[in-house]
């Protein structure tokens, strides 16, 4: 006879071993590494919340600390390998197997042991595919998560940064797993609840907060005339003729540069309220002036930012809070809010190729995906109408009648020529192709592919990919915006001159941009200390960004 | 220091009657611009004195394509290179001519 919950048998069964560490559901903190070899089996598939941002710091060192006799063979799944202590599970043979998404700081150490077979690599995934697979064939048996407090019952309050939590939870406790989470403190009343007690078997007080690292704050005073010059092409070139007004930026300093343009060049080129009023977008302290000056009706947030949570709480017709006043963030939600509901994804890349690839994996660096691949693709299943979608689907295919073309999400890589270290952004090979071949992946990892990128941007000009019609106007229309790197060198220019007089390039004279106006004195705030004036004292940066 | 010099047809004269344009400084990473009108209005001279080493080629490369694209002619022009960027160096020119136009402030 075939026993059919076997899952919830074993649920009890680690929740029985767990019991004599805790007091009801919270775990005596001094034995946190005995609880954790009690409750885990060798094999099992583990989420150690990593996400983009908040990690659970504590569970991670306990994790790590753990007897490999006890505790080996792990796969982990989890969004964010983050931590050193996420790869020394690996190292310590606690761990084996790791699916993830991105590794940012981590990227230099996970291939240096992905090349000398510490880890065995199941993929590489973008943040929604992930949460896709933990409610298919990746589903935790054991989360250990990470809240701002609990009550005695289990309730969890996520604070800001609620990010991947209620996704993990749903998989994992709905799934048959088990659920620990560590909090800042035990309260008697929480501000609100985002996970629901009967979701969450274990607590630990880890008597501080989790840790959560600033991704996305770029100080204005680090921009260059070069970043300024692009953003004004983008703002020029694309989303003014394009009428885009939902869309995601990236996190780099060209993206950065269009937050603060708005309020200036934006303004004198009469576009508010045409442009960037709904966005899915992490709350990025650069776009402070442009919310200050009402350009911007709603934003859905991925996760939260350090130093901006006075300022959300206080601007709740903008962004999306609960009960207590502060920020819900959701990261599936709003990568879905990405993928369907937004016409634009711009952001920054490492290389580009000939045919429109583009990667952040170079030969030693395996930084992930992060939630890029998703909002920098075509959503094949999208359905409802918008201007700029109809208008980027009519210019890929001008022939097919209307009523039966597919419109286009604009997707745009936007950088200079040359990155940091004078890297150039145009490469005949990509280095992902060479990390494939050594690592013997059957897929590169490609970030953005060219058939979904429709626009390029370099301070050179703006090639147009929707607008080539073969494989040889469109590797002339990424030479002609590559500039003095090889690939731009290498450029046909009687073809290029072709291709401008077709406005598949603009260059920024042809878009009537004066190169005086690239100047600092166009930006909104030039400094960390601007945005927070801006916020009327709300943003409070981390000491870090602090130079006043 | 490397010190190149580019004497090249320029095919479009500057336009304005400014005597002279600064742009830019010199740190590391940027560089200034000196412009000054001069010569034949459909020559322009290119004085290079850089930190940066070994870089011939892309100097040839950025200063063709500077005075086929922008009106430059009747330029002589001194560059203070701190091993600035060829995006850089490009968008510093572009300003040079530019601000040579503009009425004196």
């Amino acid at each position: 006879m075939r026993q059919w919950d076997t899952r919830k048998r074993t649920r009890a069964d680690r929740i029985a071993r767990g019991e004599p560490f805790a007091d009801g559901k919270l775990i005596n903190p001094a034995r946190l590494v005995g609880f954790l070899e009690a409750i885990l089996r060798p094999g099992d598939r583990v989420c150690l919340e990593g996400d983009n941002q908040k990690q659970a710091d504590l569970l991670a060192r306990a994790l790590a600390d753990a007897d490999p006799a006890r505790v080996h063979d792990l796969h982990m799944v989890q969004s964010g390998v983050v931590l050193p202590e996420h790869l020394d599970l690996f190292d310590k043979g606690i761990a084996k197997r790791l699916d993830f998404s991105y590794s940012g700081p981590q990227s230099a150490r996970i291939a240096r042991m992905l090349f000398g077979g510490k880890i065995e690599l199941g993929a590489v995934h973008t943040y929604l595919e992930l949460f896709a697979r933990y409610f298919v064939d990746l589903t935790p048996q054991v989360a250990l998560i990470a809240a701002v407090s609990a009550d005695r019952h289990g309730n969890l309050y996520t604070g800001p940064n609620t990010e991947d939590t209620p996704t993990v939870v749903e998989a994992t406790t709905f799934g048959g797993g088990l659920v620990v989470a560590q909090v800042g403190e035990i309260v008697d009343r929480l501000p609100r609840v985002d996970i629901p007690g009967d979701q969450v078997h274990f607590v630990v007080d880890a008597k501080k907060p989790f840790y959560v690292e600033p991704l996305f704050t770029r100080d204005p005073a680090a921009m260059t005339e070069t970043q300024i010059l692009t953003a004004m092409m983008a703002i020029k070139g694309l989303y003014a003729p394009y009428g885009v007004r939902r869309l995601n930026h990236g996190i780099g300093f060209n993206t950065a540069a269009i937050e603060l343009l708005l309020p200036t060049y934006g303004e004198k080129l009469g576009l508010k309220g045409k442009i960037c009023t709904h966005w899915a977008l992490n709350p990025h302290p650069t776009l402070i002036p442009a919310i200050e000056a009402g350009w911007v009706e709603q934003i859905h947030c991925f996760g939260s930012e350090v130093g901006m949570e006075d300022y959300l709480a206080a601007r709740s017709d903008i962004f999306f809070t609960g009960p207590d006043g502060s920020l819900r963030s959701n990261r599936a939600f709003s990568q879905t809010a990405g993928l369907y509901a937004c016409d634009m994804f711009i952001g920054s890349t490492l290389q580009i190729d000939l045919s429109g690839h583009s990667s952040t994996v170079t030969a030693d660096r395996v930084a992930g995906f992060g939630g890029a691949p998703n909002m920098g693709s075509d959503a094949r299943g999208r359905r409802h109408p918008s201007a700029p979608w109809l208008q980027a689907g009519a210019e890929a295919d001008s022939d097919t009648p209307a009523p039966l073309r597919r419109g286009r999400k604009l997707v745009v890589q936007i950088g200079e020529t040359f990155g940091e270290g004078n890297a150039p952004l145009f490469v005949e090979k990509l280095g992902a192709l060479e990390l494939a071949g050594k690592l013997d992946l059957p897929l590169a990892p490609i970030m953005v592919y060219g058939d979904d990128t429709t626009h390029i941007v370099t301070e050179e000009g703006i090639a147009n990919l929707l607008l080539c019609r073969d494989a040889d106007e469109r590797e002339q229309a990424i030479r002609g915006v590559a500039g003095f790197t090889e690939v731009g060198r290498g450029r046909d220019k009687a073809m290029v001159e072709r291709l401008r007089a077709r406005k598949v390039i603009q260059r920024p004279e042809d878009l009537g941009i004066d190169p005086l106006d690239a100047n600092r004195n166009m930006l909104a705030a030039r400094s960390i200390k601007d945005l927070m004036l801006a916020s009327g004292g709300l943003y409070r940066p981390p000491s870090r960004f602090r130079n006043w | 220091m490397e010190k190149l010099s580019y004497d090249l047809a320029a095919p479009v004269a500057a336009a304005g009657t400014r005597p002279i344009a600064l742009v830019g400084v010199v740190a590391s990473g940027n560089l200034e611009v000196l412009l000054e009108r001069g010569g034949a209005p459909d020559r322009c001279t290119i004085e290079v004195n850089t930190a940066a080493h070994g870089f011939r080629e892309l100097w040839d490369a950025v200063t063709a394509d500077f005075v086929a694209r922008r009106p430059a002619g009747g330029l002589r022009i001194a560059i203070n290179d701190g091993g600035a960027r060829p995006d850089t160096v490009s968008l510093r020119l572009a300003q040079g001519v530019r601000l040579i136009e503009e009425p004196e402030a």
